[in-house]
């Protein structure tokens, strides 16, 4: 299982997923009408570092992190 | 590393006064702080920040390594949680041998930090918490699952 992490103003708690690479998370969050709102602006990040590619391999024990804008300071 | 977080508002004067004690004997000719000042406006009681530290500390890491190229040194401060107006929520400064060496480092880090690093914010209004989105800046690859 993977576990996927909801940061700064999603607000969630964790879950733990089965999947295989980003492509099937993208599938598994089309049935989630509220994530969906903030998919277009939310970065990822697979055991923090930020990725570019929904083939991304996903492994069990990796940690996955949505990240949406951010503003410091 | 020289990056620090706080819970509540930064205390200026005690973080000001250690660094440049660390770094006053280190031969940089030049110390260029920044001090960020939360203002009174649009109704607010003051800010409110969530911090992702395992990014945060990668991207500052990253800067250090850029600054250690030229021969500068970075240091950064920033708050968790609530900070009321008119105090500070974060403090970053600039050392190097050179003026304009820093000065530059200074604008450029700045600038980079309000676009990547993974700090939400949100006002305080009556009481709340309310997410800052229209001033916020969505990171590199944005969109990748929507």
């Amino acid at each position: 299982m993977a576990k996927i992490e909801f940061l700064g103003p999603l607000n969630r708690d964790p879950i733990e997923v089965d999947i295989k690479s980003l492509n099937d998370l993208k599938e598994m969050f089309k049935e989630d009408k509220e994530i969906q709102e903030w998919l277009e602006i939310c970065a990822v990040a697979v055991n923090d570092s930020l990725v570019c590619s929904l083939d991304t391999k996903i492994e069990a024990g990796d940690k996955i992190s949505l990240l949406p804008p951010v503003c410091g300071g | 590393m020289s990056l620090e977080l706080h819970d509540g508002p930064l205390h200026v004067e005690e973080i000001s006064n250690r660094w440049f004690n660390e770094m006053k004997d280190k031969n940089y000719g030049a110390y260029i702080p920044f001090i960020g000042i939360v203002r009174d406006e649009k109704g607010i009681s003051g800010l409110s920040f969530d911090i992702y530290e395992p990014i945060l500390e990668s991207w500052f890491t990253s800067w250090q390594e850029k600054a250690k190229k030229e021969g500068a040194y970075l240091l950064m401060a920033h708050s968790r949680g609530d900070v009321p107006n008119h105090t500070s929520s974060y403090i970053s400064a600039v050392v190097s041998p050179q003026r304009k060496v820093a000065l530059k480092f200074i604008n450029d880090f700045v600038e980079d930090f309000k676009a990547s690093a993974p700090i939400w914010k949100y006002d305080l209004i009556d009481g709340k918490r309310v997410y800052a989105k229209s001033r916020s800046t969505a990171l590199e690859g944005a969109g990748l699952l929507k």
